[in-house]
């Protein structure tokens, strides 16, 4: 996986995850560029889209599209599956999650995210090991923060 | 100094913006507030404010000052502070920053840290983004850390391990002992890496590839998969009954790198690859990732024919599927594999081409590529009736591509020639428009070769055009035929079909709405004043009329009108005599053989053996032209004469002939006349991939001076081909000594009949002055009769202001050069 984009039905972004290195006017660009050209499909299109040399797996769910882009020798049966599996980690972390929780927990989505993919690859495949890895690190931070008597943000 | 606001509360009060004006006057009040929190070193808010400031990020605003920050916050002993520190260095210190390399230290400490998480923290942050220089620095750590009996974070390191190989591919090496009881591992999460690892690892090398298959990797992967599939349910890696999905795509992906041309590999997992293809459930998306996933390793392996048939089963099954996403993997999978299992996948054509009835583009324009693949002898008719009407009724993007596969098709595949001018027809007058430059020279070659259609071809492009002349290439591939065939046209000779009844001046009626008319590109009105002007010969009572036109045009504002009347003018008035024979039936044309646009197309089924597309020249439209310019002035009619090809500022035209990349697409080209070129014979382009085409100039062929008067000098330089005695090449290097430099500089050659030449486009149309450079242009010239060359020049420039020109005759061609 080369990147992982998240948006609203407005075109807001709401994440962003990038695998590979580019300069950030660059990264502006093809977020403007994608953006556009998937909130431009209708519901009768397929799920992937042929981008310069890459290929881009997209879901909706409800009000957030989930794009993720992968090289042409990647399973896009299967990218749909990761997407659909992030958001049951999403989904089991914060309970029946909705945009708004991603929009206010940001950080949280990117930690969730990066306990189930690193360096464009899936690292575990086992819902429950996923999210107590993040429900862990969360304990550890709260423990801290409980020693410095200080809030977390 | 308050403290700064909560993160959460930011983010509400930015929601609160109306326009984007509000919002930025927000983002700047906080980020001046950040900036001073920032100098003044506040340990305790420093998170926070990071925080904040990744949010801002996101929502597009810069955030550059707070990448020192981010160290501090990794470098500091709170996990609050690690993970944010970490997080936004993975959004602001990417490889390119210049302190990125300052995290190295950290993070070398924070995979040493007694805490596995915050070891994870630091394996993920080098894992998505560390550099090479980090990934070397620190690949001695992440080679400890694969090692550990801790799953949590072998699996992590095992992922690291990989981003390290992508960057620095010299460091695969170390990986390798700590690979060996990699896939001893219960945990599905290092099974995962693991495998992805050694995926990477045998892409990248052919070594690593060879090693793994000797120590029995495929059995091994074998085994896992099987207690996969035959396990019981197990709900903590359960997808929608299937047992880690994930973990079943990687390996079977593993597989096919590992059974690639590799009999042995191959047939270890014959077995394995059947039983998933048979008993994996296909109603959910799951099960079908799999299915596709396990469809591409059969295909890709020494597999045994019956696996390879039930995999393209599963493909035909996969085309029926209401979902489009299937479908749209299925014709992809089809289009990889069509050339090799070509038979099988015949047998769904028809499913196929319901496909391109399809609403969604991507899956179109598969069925429409898989579909002109599979058109074969048999097939053509009902093929073609689909492809027609998908033409009618495609989006504008495919018209092109449909066009041209269309006619190559046809051109192929043809059951008869009465059918091929008429599909031919149907494409120009449905898709007329869309077609391609190059079509148009394809076509009147193919009608110039169809004799006994000429009558019926004219006919029909007559009754075409008498509607509609818009559509340029339809109007220009007419207007050439009535030009040449008018004739026939008026007398009503058709076969075929019904003949109509027209007269001369009908006919010059739409020639000349042509001419006249908006919507006629430049090259078409071209195109209909020379067929005008050919009908001067084969029209009887309307002469006169003919005349009238062209010598209307002798002032017309489109320079190259202008040229072609005043030309023909003087046909008409200085060499009457001359006008039957210059005007004549084009004889048939040679197909030539040369490298075509489109790569080489396969058989399709059938047992002929593969034709390279063919590009034969586009007709002598402007011999007619030039041949009078060098007949007038050269005399003599023992000269062939030879067009010189366009100046650079055409980059399409001139030279494609020899271009042996084949790159011969012209639709990126603007509208300009066809580059004329004369008919090489097939064997120039002998040797064409191997050898050098020519000796280097060490060969010692003297060169010689051709010319040289007023300033102006041109010098040969020779070389034979090694494969083709009979050719050889000039390089013509024209030098200005004059003060003044020479502009639009044009050369041209005549050689005796028995010889052929081609001109290449010049280097450029200036030659500078003080012989501060030259112009070079090469000549090829094909001798088969070995017969001594000459040639006569002719040279036209500007200098000083004024045109000049000059005529010469080169005879002293060094033997060596044509014998």
């Amino acid at each position: 996986i080369h990147f992982i984009l998240l948006f609203s039905r407005q075109g807001k972004l709401r994440l962003q995850k990038w695998y590979t290195t580019l300069p950030d006017k660059e990264k502006k660009k093809i977020i403007r560029e994608i953006v556009q050209i998937i909130l431009s499909r209708n519901q009768k299109t397929s799920s992937f889209v042929d981008w310069k040399d890459l290929k881009l797996v997209y879901k909706r769910y409800a009000s957030l599209y989930f794009c993720c882009a992968i090289e042409d020798h990647d399973n896009e049966l299967l990218t749909l599956e990761v997407v659909h599996r992030y958001v049951e980690l999403l989904d089991r972390y914060f309970g029946n999650v909705c945009e708004l929780d991603i929009i206010f927990n940001f950080e949280k989505a990117y930690f969730i995210l990066d306990e189930f993919i690193i360096g464009g690859e899936v690292q575990e495949t086992s819902k429950k090991i996923a999210v107590k890895a993040i429900e862990d690190s969360d304990m550890l931070q709260e423990t801290v923060e409980e020693y410095m008597n200080k809030p977390a943000f | 100094m308050p403290a700064p606001i909560r993160l959460r509360e930011l983010i509400r009060t930015i929601r609160t913006a109306r326009t984007q004006a509000e919002e930025r006057e927000m983002i700047q009040k906080e980020c001046a507030a950040i900036r001073s929190s920032f100098r003044e070193e506040d340990n305790t808010y420093r998170c926070r404010n990071v925080a904040k400031l990744l949010y801002m990020h996101m929502l597009g605003y810069p955030a550059h000052f707070g990448q020192l920050e981010c160290l501090k916050l990794i470098a500091s002993q709170k996990f609050t502070d690690k993970r944010i520190g970490y997080l936004g260095a993975m959004l602001l210190l990417d490889e390119r920053q210049d302190v990125h390399l300052l995290m190295t230290n950290c993070i070398k400490n924070d995979l040493n840290h007694s805490t596995q998480y915050v070891q994870g923290l630091a394996l993920c942050t080098l894992g998505c983004m560390g550099s090479s220089e980090m990934c070397r620095d620190l690949a001695g750590e992440v080679e400890k850390l694969l090692k550990t009996s801790n799953s949590y974070l072998r699996k992590k390191a095992a992922l690291c391990a990989v981003h390290v190989i992508r960057k620095v591919p010299e460091l695969m090496e170390m990986f390798l002992p700590a690979t060996k009881n990699l896939l001893n591992e219960k945990n599905h999460g290092v099974l995962h890496t693991s495998v992805v690892l050694l995926t990477e690892m045998c892409e990248r090398s052919p070594d690593m590839l060879a090693h793994f298959r000797k120590v029995r990797l495929v059995p091994q992967l074998v085994r896992i998969l099987k207690n996969l599939i035959m396990s019981g349910y197990s709900p903590e890696h359960d997808v929608s009954g299937i047992s880690d999905p994930f973990l079943q795509v990687r390996i079977l992906r593993l597989l096919r790198i590992l059974g690639r041309n590799d009999d042995d590999s191959s047939e270890a997992m014959n077995d394995i690859l059947a039983q998933v293809a048979t008993n994996t459930e296909t109603s959910k998306n799951v099960g079908n990732a799999i299915l596709y996933e396990t469809v591409l390793t059969i295909m890709d392996i020494k597999s045994e024919s019956g696996l390879r048939v039930l995999a393209i089963n599963i493909l035909g099954r996969f085309l029926l599927n209401n979902d489009k996403n299937i479908r749209y993997v299925a014709l992809t999978s089809l289009l990889k594999t069509v050339q090799t299992d070509h038979n099988a996948v015949q047998r769904h054509r028809s499913t196929i081409v319901d496909c391109l009835k399809d609403l969604d583009v991507s899956i179109k324009r598969r069925a429409m590529e898989l579909s002109f693949a599979l058109v074969n002898g048999n097939n053509v008719r009902g093929m073609m009736k689909e492809l027609l009407y998908f033409l009618d009724s495609c989006e504008p993007e495919f018209k092109a591509d449909c066009a041209s596969g269309i006619f190559l098709a046809a051109e192929k595949y043809a059951p008869s020639k009465r059918w091929h001018i008429d599909t031919i027809m149907r494409v120009l007058t449905t898709a007329g428009s869309y077609v391609r430059d190059d079509a148009v020279p394809n076509l009147i070659q193919l009608i110039t070769n169809s004799v006994e259609m000429h009558a019926y071809t004219v006919q029909r492009l007559y009754k075409a055009i008498l509607g509609d002349y818009s559509q340029q290439p339809l109007v220009q591939v007419a207007s050439w035929c009535i030009g040449e065939y008018g004739d026939l046209l008026v007398s009503g000779q058709c076969e075929e079909e019904e003949p109509i009844q027209v007269t001369e001046d009908e006919v010059l009626d739409i020639l000349e709405s042509v001419l006249i008319s908006n919507m006629s590109a430049s090259v078409t009105r071209g195109y209909a004043l020379t067929a005008i002007m050919k009908l001067s010969t084969r029209f009887t009572c309307t002469v006169n009329r003919i005349k009238k036109v062209v010598s209307i045009y002798g002032s017309s504002i489109d320079v190259e009108l202008q040229q072609r009347a005043v030309e023909y003018n003087a046909l008409f008035k200085k060499y009457d005599h001359m006008r039957p024979a210059l005007l004549e039936r084009m004889p048939v044309m040679e197909k030539v053989t040369t490298n075509g646009p489109a790569e080489i197309v396969q058989t399709n089924g059938e047992t002929e053996t593969a034709v390279l597309e063919t590009k034969p020249p586009p007709s002598g439209l402007q011999p007619a032209n030039q041949a009078n310019d060098l007949l007038d002035l050269l005399g003599g009619s023992d000269i062939t004469p030879v067009i010189p090809t366009a100046p650079p500022n055409k980059p399409a035209s001139g030279g494609e002939l020899l271009d042996l990349l084949g790159d011969l697409n012209l639709t990126g080209s603007p509208v300009s006349p066809p580059a004329p070129q004369i008919a090489q014979p097939p064997f120039l382009l002998d040797g064409l991939t191997s050898q050098p085409l020519f000796n280097d100039i060490a060969a010692g062929i003297p060169s010689i001076t051709a010319y040289n008067k007023n300033g102006l000098k041109i010098d040969f330089t020779f070389e034979r081909s090694n494969t083709n005695p009979s050719v050889t090449v000039i390089t013509i290097q024209a030098s200005n000594s004059t003060e003044l430099e020479m502009t639009d500089f044009v050369f041209q050659a005549a050689v005796p009949k028995t010889f052929q030449l081609q001109l290449l486009s010049p280097s450029s149309s200036v030659i500078p002055a003080f012989n501060s450079g030259t112009i070079t242009q090469v000549i090829k010239v094909l001798n088969p009769q070995k017969q001594q060359l000459r040639m006569r020049i002719k040279l036209t420039y500007n200098h000083k202001g004024s045109a000049m020109q000059d005529l010469a005759e080169v005879n002293n061609f060094p033997p060596q050069s044509w014998q």
